[in-house]
């Protein structure tokens, strides 16, 4: 150990670090199991058992939140995936190398955008006032639609806006799986006659179902993440019905209204499952693609 | 003359290099909107609100001239920079040396170490006991509430680490041979070899402290510290934006003029920065995802 005196030197902040920011909340999550008393702290508080488990299980709001955060992770998973997929290939079958670059350069940049200016793009296309999209509407003699505050509308904002942003980012994992597969492989099946819809469904498509297993299982592992920093910019009164997810709800319970111990049951709550999930998904990634997530 | 395959092969190519051009009209469209927004002049937009197309000299640079006159924009905007050039600077001071430790084969302890960051990593308490740890620690209206609790990202650490594993340990040996204790090997052989790597996960850091919002909101009540992209929030879903920049009926701007310039001002510094950085971005993505 005193060959290597110099790492731990170096590491020490790092490791105190981690010490400070990730494990005292660690140790503060006990807090679910207490009704917290501002004045006692957390060590002194009362404990509670699952008292605010229970509250939050019992709750109005216990199956609304579940349904709209699976609702935003599912269709994220279920409409976002095949459209990037769709991108990866058409980027792969086209022979216009610098139109590609070109393309992918385009299609990677809304991921680098926040989603507070994600919401000033919208607003810019969906506003009733000026927005191009109600322009149209208007053009067309309908009447203006207040998408960001419509329930009906509000969820296709939401996913709708997600799969513009992430799509061409995500197909850098497709792409380069297809651009792993053997040439051989695509010129044997030309020589046997295979036509390029074929050669896709046959070669293209099998060849990345590792990566997109992998994918899947991941998000699966995550799929009580409904997109908080999505939502906490996008959503408002009008729309909490369909807009409101775990996370944002903690917010406004914890931080707004000074539910600690509610706010941190359902927090841990969250963390407990996606945990389980996780360890989960690695176990069946690992075993069908032969590979873990980490 | 063509043959059949031929034909139906450039079919094909038409095919998808169509489907190309849809996708990056449908990319570019609403980003030429906010575009065109930023640069209605008033008179046009009380006319007949925001034109499809206007010529650059129909252009009115009135609402960029309004922010950029503004102090409280250009104080937001110091604000933003400054918390991106520290937060980046503490984050890589603090990755490196993780990085180097788990890529240090020999290292005793090293397992006990993964083990404690990943399980981080899988695990999220939850929003109130870090909002507790913050309050309790009295970093409310301070700027390191913003850089510190995120200062360390394990998926960066991972990235790295696999970097570092990359270079061949002869070299590193060499060193050693020489005298050179660790912390001249990482200085040394290590940090002058890894400069693409320092670049891309420089730059992650530097994205995610440009582009953060939440925290600010959660940790700074004090509007003078507030960063770019919270009074962009604050501009964005104000019923007027009087309440945040200086406008009134004679200004000469209309208000979806100055929300419009002020998302394209926010955005500019990764525009002008981002086709330089995505060949690493994209590098630095893939290393994560090989890795065993």
């Amino acid at each position: 150990m005193w060959k290597h005196r110099w790492i731990y030197l170096l590491v020490t902040p790092t490791l105190l670090y981690y010490l400070i920011f990730k494990y005292i909340p660690l140790y503060n999550a006990q807090l679910a199991f207490k009704d917290f008393k501002p004045l006692l702290g957390v060590e002194g508080s009362p404990w509670v058992g699952f008292r605010f488990f229970e509250t939050f299980f019992n709750s109005f709001y216990f199956s609304q939140l579940i349904t709209n955060t699976l609702f935003f992770s599912g269709a994220r998973l279920v409409l976002g995936m095949p459209v990037a997929i769709m991108l990866a290939l058409a980027l792969y079958e086209t022979r216009a190398m610098f139109f590609r670059q070109f393309v992918q350069t385009a299609t990677y940049l809304p991921h680098f955008l926040s989603w507070v200016i994600m919401f000033g793009i919208l607003l810019m296309l969906l506003s009733p006032g000026s927005g191009l999209i109600n322009d149209v509407i208007k053009s067309l003699g309908g009447t203006p639609i207040a998408f960001l505050t419509s329930p009906d509308w509000f969820r296709w904002v939401v996913i709708g806006s997600d799969i513009w942003k992430e799509t061409g980012w995500s197909t850098i994992l497709y792409l380069a799986a297809l651009l792993s597969i053997s040439p051989e492989l695509y010129e044997a099946a030309a020589v046997d006659g295979a036509s390029r819809l074929q050669r896709i469904w046959h070669i293209s498509l099998p060849g990345i179902l590792n990566v997109v297993v992998l994918v899947t299982l991941l998000r699966l592992g995550n799929i009580l993440e409904g997109g908080f920093n999505q939502l906490f910019v996008l959503y408002s009164l009008p729309v909490y019905s369909v807009g409101d997810i775990i996370d944002t709800w903690v917010y406004r319970q914890g931080i707004l209204e000074f539910q600690f111990s509610l706010a941190t049951a359902v927090g841990l709550f969250k963390g407990v499952i996606g945990l389980v999930l996780i360890l989960v998904s690695n176990n069946i990634a690992k075993r069908l693609a032969g590979r873990g997530l980490y | 003359m063509l043959g059949t395959k031929q034909r139906s092969d450039l079919g094909f190519q038409l095919f998808v290099n169509g489907l190309l051009v849809i996708v990056l009209i449908l990319i570019a469209l609403p980003l030429w909107r906010v575009l065109m927004t930023s640069f209605t002049p008033i008179a046009t937009f009380t006319k007949e609100g925001v034109p499809f197309f206007m010529w650059p000299w129909e252009w009115s640079v009135a609402a960029y001239n309004q922010l950029l006159g503004q102090p409280s924009f250009l104080r937001a905007t110091l604000n933003s920079v400054v918390i991106a050039i520290s937060g980046t600077a503490l984050s890589l001071l603090l990755t490196v040396p993780l990085a180097y430790a788990l890529s240090t084969r020999t290292l005793p302890g090293r397992n006990l170490i993964t083990t404690l960051i990943l399980f981080t990593f899988l695990f999220h308490p939850g929003l109130v006991p870090n909002y507790l740890l913050v309050t309790k620690l009295g970093l409310q209206d301070n700027l390191l509430a913003i850089i510190l609790p995120p200062a360390v990202s394990v998926y960066n650490t991972i990235v790295m680490k696999a970097f570092f594993d990359g270079i061949p340990e002869e070299i590193k040996e060499a060193a050693r041979m020489d005298g050179a204790n660790d912390l001249q090997v990482l200085w040394k052989i290590v940090l002058p070899l890894s400069v693409p790597i320092l670049l891309t996960i420089g730059m992650f850091y530097a994205v995610y402290f440009w582009n953060e919002f939440f925290t600010p909101i959660l940790y700074l009540n004090d509007a003078k510290l507030q960063p770019l992209p919270v009074l962009l929030r604050n501009i964005l879903s104000s019923a007027s934006v009087s309440e945040y920049v200086e406008y009134d009926a004679y200004s000469a701007s209309s208000s979806d003029s100055i929300r419009a310039a002020s998302v394209l001002l926010t955005m500019l510094p990764m525009l002008v920065v981002y086709p330089w950085i995505q060949r690493y971005f994209t590098k630095g993505t893939l290393v994560g995802a090989v890795k065993e």
